[in-house]
């Protein structure tokens, strides 16, 4: 089942209003709200603890907002967690296919075979998923959460436990999928990975939504020059009291 | 050195389960193994009737007056006797669960014991609860018998010794209220020298020769009296077992039924723990239910899955044990229904563990450090222990799912008289109860 193009139109693929949600005394999220749109790229960035995590589980729909409210796609979205979610003592074709039959994929079969091709997988298709590289499990772990061909496509720190080469692979990969129509957001601590794949940086801290723009608009913010993103980021945070 | 001693001290103290489980397990096990051995931390209680006439309560043997009465009291040693009047009462008393058994001395036993010939009868009534429990009463009642008897045949041989003296060396004998003097065996022989050496032929020495010949006649009396006593002293005593109504599981078909269910019990309890674990330990739980099965749904697989291989390799064991003792086949279907409620409950227990676990090695160790000490609670036998102590092991039992399931099996494959209908109810509540407490665990989960 080919994906149909979608094409960047105003209407988004997600909006989120007024999030909030706190865990006892500690708020992890306070009041956020903002949209992507087909095929859109959005990096959510932020210290650890900052409340990535907690967000995107909202969008997702695992857990719920103590105020706020999500609007999803019609075709639901796909949630890939930071921690690869696979079997490891099933292959990758069998982790693939059981997901596809539990999403209740019309064709699951075909759908394990485009998933097995579009992550470039189907010479691993056999191998128990305990036996792949850090590498090729999160890409395993991403195509279960395409499997249903969502619309919008969440990942928390897809690339923090991935070496650079392993990096670059990924983003070649969800790069096709935005190409293809779909949404992305997704999370992470390396700044300069928001600066070189995104359309729009969300920046959180300590649960606030304290900037959202272009990587551009961001340097621009910041007041640092293209050259040392890390530091004008750390700047940043600094001078907005986080 | 110091710092790493430190941090782990520091960890355990951040681990309150399993700091817990560290200092409650060696307790509890330490408690129920103490129970175990000195099997009874008070004598246990038994309704005794005595329907000898006061009057009657001694008998005489070879001459001797012997007290029955003294040798009643052995019976007490370890017991403490609840004096009743009628056997009727002392049946109410068993029923009730007030004495653990019931001793009954009927009027005839000091005339049977007083003939030297005949065993007298004592009648014990016991409430056949359970084989364990019965088993228990009769090792009791059994081991004081034996004390009560040996005393008693101690006192036999003594006559009998005395007896076998008397025909030898000779003495007093009394008789009928007559005191015979009497000669013995060794006198016999002198005397008898003595008359053929100076015989003369005419009669002066008729009277010493019937003297010989009254010694004769009983001697001859006594030895035969001896030898009687001798052959009796074994057992002077013997029991008459009144089971009242409940189960009649012999030990062997009742150690089936307990050997099925523990197996049971752990492939159930291990496999839904530890599965339901995985699904955390491999981070799957919260792709899962994102809309593609419901919290519950995923627990009911786990408890399907567990309960169903388990009740597999329990039907297998029950056939296999089938071949070497004899179980009754006629009774199968009511074997598979019994083991599929009992895998139910045990894997409904499963799931709850693992769900406070959340990994699956915590699981399979909660899993064992739980099990054991259930099954061992519910073989407990009632009166082995303080009534109060009793009360907190039945209802410990009853919150988990061993007894009810072993209920059902011993229903399953004996034929006890008592519905497997109620032990079946029971492990239904204890299902739902435990797939609740697992949902609620789920609450943590992700
Ligand atoms: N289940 C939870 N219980 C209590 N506090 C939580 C829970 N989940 C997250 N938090 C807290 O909420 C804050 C945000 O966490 P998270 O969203 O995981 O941050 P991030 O993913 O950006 O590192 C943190 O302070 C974290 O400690
Ligand atoms: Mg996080």
């Amino acid at each position: 089942m080919a994906a149909p193009a979608r094409t960047a139109s105003d209407a988004p693929a997600l909006r989120a209003s007024g999030l909030s949600r706190r865990f006892g005394a500690r708020v992890a999220l306070r009041d956020v709200g903002f949209a992507v749109s087909p095929g859109e790229l959005v990096a959510v960035i932020g210290p650890n603890g900052a409340g990535k995590t907690t967000l995107l589980s909202i969008l997702a729909g695992i857990q719920s907002p103590d105020a706020g409210a999500v609007e999803r796609p019609s075709g639901g979205v796909g949630w890939v967690p930071q921690q690869p979610a696979l079997y490891s003592k099933l292959s990758v074709a069998e982790n693939l296919r059981l997901f596809a039959r539990l999403e209740r994929v019309a064709d699951p079969e075909a759908a394990v075979e485009r998933m097995l091709a579009q992550a470039d997988l189907a010479d691993r298709a056999r191998d128990e998923v305990g036996r792949l590289s850090g590498g090729n499990r999160q890409r395993v772990n991403i195509a279960i959460g395409l499997l249903a061909d969502p619309a919008v496509l969440l990942l928390d720190e897809p690339s923090t436990a991935l070496d650079p080469r392993q990096r670059e692979r990924l983003w070649d990969f969800v790069g096709g999928l935005t190409g293809r129509g779909t949404g992305i957001v997704y999370s992470t601590h390396i700044v300069q990975e928001a600066e070189r794949y995104a359309d729009r940086v969300l920046v959180l801290a300590d649960g606030e939504l304290i900037f959202t723009g272009t990587p551009r608009e961001l340097e621009a913010e910041s007041g640092a020059s293209g050259v040392d993103f890390e530091a004008a980021f750390v700047r940043f945070l600094h001078e907005r009291g986080h | 050195m110091r710092w790493l001693l430190l941090k782990d001290l520091q960890i355990l103290r951040r681990s309150p389960l399993l700091v817990g489980l560290l200092v409650v397990y060696p307790v509890a096990i330490a408690v129920l193994i103490g129970v175990a051995l000195s099997r009874s931390p008070e004598k246990p209680k038994v309704a005794f009737v005595n329907q000898v006439p006061p009057a009657a309560s001694t008998f005489k043997l070879g001459g001797q007056e012997i007290d029955a009465s003294k040798y009643a009291e052995r019976l007490f040693e370890s017991v403490e006797p609840v004096r009743v009047g009628t056997r009727e009462q002392a049946i109410e008393k068993v029923r009730d669960g007030e004495a653990l058994g019931a001793l009954i001395v009927p009027p005839d036993i000091t005339e049977k014991l007083g003939t030297g010939l005949q065993s007298a009868e004592v009648e014990v009534i016991y409430n056949n609860e359970d084989p364990v429990k019965g088993r228990y009463v009769e090792q009791i009642i059994n081991s004081r018998l034996a004390d009560a008897n040996a005393a008693l045949a101690d006192k036999l041989r003594e006559i009998a010794v005395q007896d076998i003296h008397l025909l030898l060396d000779g003495g007093e004998l009394s008789l009928f209220g007559r005191t015979y003097d009497i000669l013995g065996l060794r006198r016999t022989e002198r005397i008898l020298q003595d008359a053929l050496r100076t015989l003369p032929a005419d009669s002066p020495e008729r009277e010493r020769l019937r003297q010989v010949e009254r010694f004769a006649s009983l001697a001859v009396a006594n030895l035969n009296l001896a030898t009687d006593v001798v052959g009796t002293v074994s057992q002077p005593v013997r029991v008459k077992r009144t089971p009242l109504q409940g189960k009649r599981t012999p030990l062997d078909s009742f150690a089936v039924a307990i050997a099925v269910t523990v197996s049971l019990m752990f492939v159930t309890v291990l496999l839904a723990s530890g599965m339901l674990a995985l699904e955390r330990e491999e981070h799957a739980f919260s792709r899962l239910v994102r809309g593609l099965v419901s919290r519950m749904g995923l627990l009911a697989e786990k408890v399907g899955l567990a309960a169903l291989c388990a009740w597999v390799v329990a039907l297998a064991m029950t056939c296999g044990i089938g071949l070497f003792v004899s179980l009754d086949w006629s009774r199968f279907g009511l074997w598979l229904v019994a083991l599929a409620f009992a895998a139910a409950g045990f894997g409904a227990l499963g799931v709850a563990i693992g769900g406070l676990a959340r990994e699956v090695r915590a699981a399979s160790l909660l899993a064992f450090l739980l099990s054991l000490p259930i099954a061992f609670l519910a073989l407990v036998p009632s009166g082995a222990v303080s009534g109060g102590v009793y009360d907190v092991v039945r209802v410990v039992s009853a919150l988990f799912p061993f007894k009810p399931a072993l209920d059902a099996m011993d229903s399953a494959l004996n034929d006890t008289g008592q519905s497997l209908l109620g032990p079946l109810a029971h492990l239904t509540a204890l299902t739902a109860a435990f797939m609740v407490v697992a949902r609620l665990a789920l609450r943590r989960f992700g």
